[in-house]
């Protein structure tokens, strides 16, 4: 029985070998599982429950509660803020990215980790950061009452609070967008001719779009959805400084709860849509990667 | 003269990556820039276009010192290694590019893109987006939109360095008809000593930030001016003698060497011509077995060990080759006519040396 001995090895490796796969097929399942139930729970049934609790007194009711004036002034201070801040984070954010991905200077390390701050300070110390700034007591608090100019407790605090809370969006995701192009798209634009702002309008752009128009999805969604900066910043004047966020909240507060539940649903519906945004988003952009690469590697095909 | 560099040096940082290097470029010339990797010319190049600023000396295009233009003052045509064409724009965008920054009519731009297109063969690819092409076509695209808005020099980065061997070899015709029919001055830099013999009217030899010779093909080939361009251009045998009584040694092998000390070293080059074989064991003094052949086309070229263990390589035409009735493993006798005697990597040559009769007979019976 010569070949009995290794018969019986090889079935011991192959049911070893099958109890592996199948070790790592359960764990596998366990981990997916885990991870969708852990969605579901704390991610998909509060998202399904805001719409359901908007509802709950019925349509008409959930629209009568967006358009009551209190509400309705803060559905548009929130666009308003979102209207000055994201645009003015896209110039900042093309302005960093550029000077970081296309130069060699001095603390450019140190301006990537500024950049990076807003995400990792509390929003709460943010807000502070401004009322210190700006506020009565503040460093420019006597000349800001002499020249009779109102920051905080005031519109252009909160706006001042979401662009320092969402500067970092924009550059975040343009930097390696213009790390991985380089530079030579731009020096060749320069030999035909082209100055710095047709090199950028013709060339930088378009290449950077995708990118671009993520970071502005994002930065849009937290100016809208920004809380605790704003909270400390806004002063909650009814009518007046309430942003939805914090709209939400005193209606809350007040024990309108179907009324709470319909601005919210109104900023869920923001994630949601941001969601699908971003993901067509990356699915496009992976594609003309894929073709960018293409183009990066020699076909033999003349 | 279409360009002229006079002393130029460029350091980045405490690098030196071009030292003062001086050459001059003639009206309609196709001059390539040829050395190693880190030799400077890719940054002699730029430094032409203007994407770069010498630390020192001057740079002039058709008489004008250009110093001080910037890229886009400069009138030049540049063609970058990886081309670098606008991805997000097709053929016909990426080629009008520069006649529509320097406000062309559109109709003539559209009547110098047709022509272009024309010349280059990419009829037809005006819509297609560089994704969509060929190696060699993005190539043709990139140096028709380095030509369109008429420059008067034509730059080109390592032209057939992102290409595949196969269509390599007919870039470099079709460009050398290119450059015959436009007879534009063009400056290519490549690393390929052949590509640069092949394509270029003169060579220009970097090494290290030093500008090492520069010459016709012909000439850079047949009279190396130091011991590193003659072992870049084409294939030179090397050996380390010591000297003993006016003869420098490397095992059987020997070479007049007068004028040196007992026991200093000395080395010697050789080209693969100057290796004189025979089948016949007795016609030449040393002995040797031909080791492998390698087919070069018309030429091959012959690995020889001596008993000693040194490997020589020789050329030969095929018809020599058959007729010394050579196959590997043959017992041949061989000879070393002409050497140079080399000295450091960087200074000038010596002139070549030819053993005499008497000395190789008179070794040859010895050993």
């Amino acid at each position: 029985m010569a070949g009995g001995v290794p018969t019986r090895i090889d079935r011991q490796a192959l049911r070893k070998s099958q109890r592996g796969t199948e070790e790592s097929t359960f764990f596998k399942w366990l981990l997916i599982t885990i991870s969708l139930l852990f969605c579901a729970v704390f991610l998909l049934l509060p998202l399904i429950n805001v719409f359901a609790q908007a509802l709950l007194k019925g349509w008409q009711y959930c629209w009568d509660s967006l358009v009551h004036p209190d509400s309705w002034a803060a559905i548009k201070l929130t666009l308003l803020v979102a209207g000055i801040s994201v645009p003015l984070n896209v110039v900042f954010g093309l302005v960093a990215s550029w000077a970081i991905t296309k130069f060699e200077f001095r603390g450019k390390s140190l301006l990537v980790t500024l950049i990076d701050l807003p995400f990792s300070v509390s929003p709460v110390v943010a807000g502070l950061l401004f009322v210190i700034l700006f506020g009565l007591q503040g460093f420019f608090g006597e000349w800001l009452v002499e020249h009779d100019l109102k920051i905080i407790f005031a519109v252009p605090g909160i706006v001042l609070a979401t662009v320092f809370i969402t500067f970092p969006f924009v550059a975040r995701e343009l930097i390696p967008v213009m790390q991985a192009t380089g530079t030579e798209q731009e020096q060749a634009a320069l030999t035909l001719g082209a100055n710095g702002w047709q090199t950028f309008w013709y060339v930088t752009l378009p290449s950077v779009k995708w990118g671009l128009i993520y970071g502005v999805i994002l930065c849009n969604a937290r100016a809208m959805g920004e809380f605790g900066a704003v909270s400390v910043v806004s002063g909650h004047i009814t009518g007046q400084t309430d942003t939805m966020p914090l709209r939400v909240e005193k209606l809350y507060n007040e024990y309108n709860g179907p009324a709470a539940f319909a601005v919210a649903s109104l900023l869920a519906l923001l994630a949601v849509l941001t969601l699908v945004l971003k993901t067509i988003l990356e699915w496009k952009a992976q594609r003309e990667d894929k073709r960018a690469q293409r183009v990066n590697e020699p076909k033999s095909a003349a | 003269m279409s360009i002229e560099l006079r002393n130029v040096t460029k350091q980045f940082g405490d690098v030196v990556a071009v030292n003062n290097v001086s050459f001059s470029v003639k009206d309609g010339e196709l001059i390539g820039l040829l050395g190693p990797s880190g030799g400077g010319k890719t940054t002699v190049l730029r430094m032409i276009a203007g994407l770069e600023v010498p630390t020192a000396g001057e740079i002039f295009i058709r008489g004008q010192r250009v110093n001080d233009l910037s890229v886009q003052q400069r009138n030049i045509g540049f063609v970058f290694q990886h081309y670098a064409l606008f991805k997000n724009m097709n053929v016909f965008k990426n080629i009008a590019f520069g006649l529509k920054i320097k406000k062309w009519k559109r109709a003539d731009i559209e009547a110098r893109v047709a022509e272009l297109l024309k010349l280059f063969g990419l009829d037809g690819l005006e819509k297609r987006y560089p994704h969509q092409l060929s190696g060699g076509q993005r190539q043709r695209v990139a140096i028709a939109r380095a030509l369109a808005p008429k420059p008067s020099v034509l730059l080109l980065d390592e032209p057939f360095g992102a290409v595949d061997a196969k269509i390599r070899q007919e870039l470099r015709e079709w460009l050398v008809h290119l450059h015959t029919d436009l007879n534009v001055t063009t400056i290519f830099v490549t690393h390929d000593q052949e590509e640069a013999m092949e394509v270029s009217n003169r060579i220009v030899i970097f090494s290290r930030g030093y500008m090492e010779q520069i010459g016709p093909p012909r000439e850079v080939y047949e009279q190396p001016l130091n011991e590193f361009v003659a072992r870049f251009i084409g294939v030179m045998n090397v050996l380390e003698l010591v000297v003993h009584n006016g003869v420098g040694q490397a095992g059987e092998l020997a070479f007049p060497a007068t004028g040196y000390v007992d026991g200093e070293k000395i080395r010697v080059g050789f080209r693969p011509f100057a290796v004189q074989i025979s089948s016949e064991l007795n016609e030449h003094p040393y002995q040797a077995t031909l080791n492998h052949t390698f087919f070069l086309g018309v030429m091959l070229r012959v690995e020889l060990e001596l008993a000693s263990g040194l490997i020589l390589r020789a050329r030969m035409t095929k018809e020599e080759y058959a007729r010394r009735a050579l196959y590997d493993g043959r017992k041949v006798s061989l000879n070393i006519r002409n050497y140079t005697i080399l000295s450091q990597e960087h200074a000038p040559l010596a002139p070549e040396l030819t053993v005499p009769d008497k000395f190789t007979m008179n070794l040859g019976e010895g050993i």
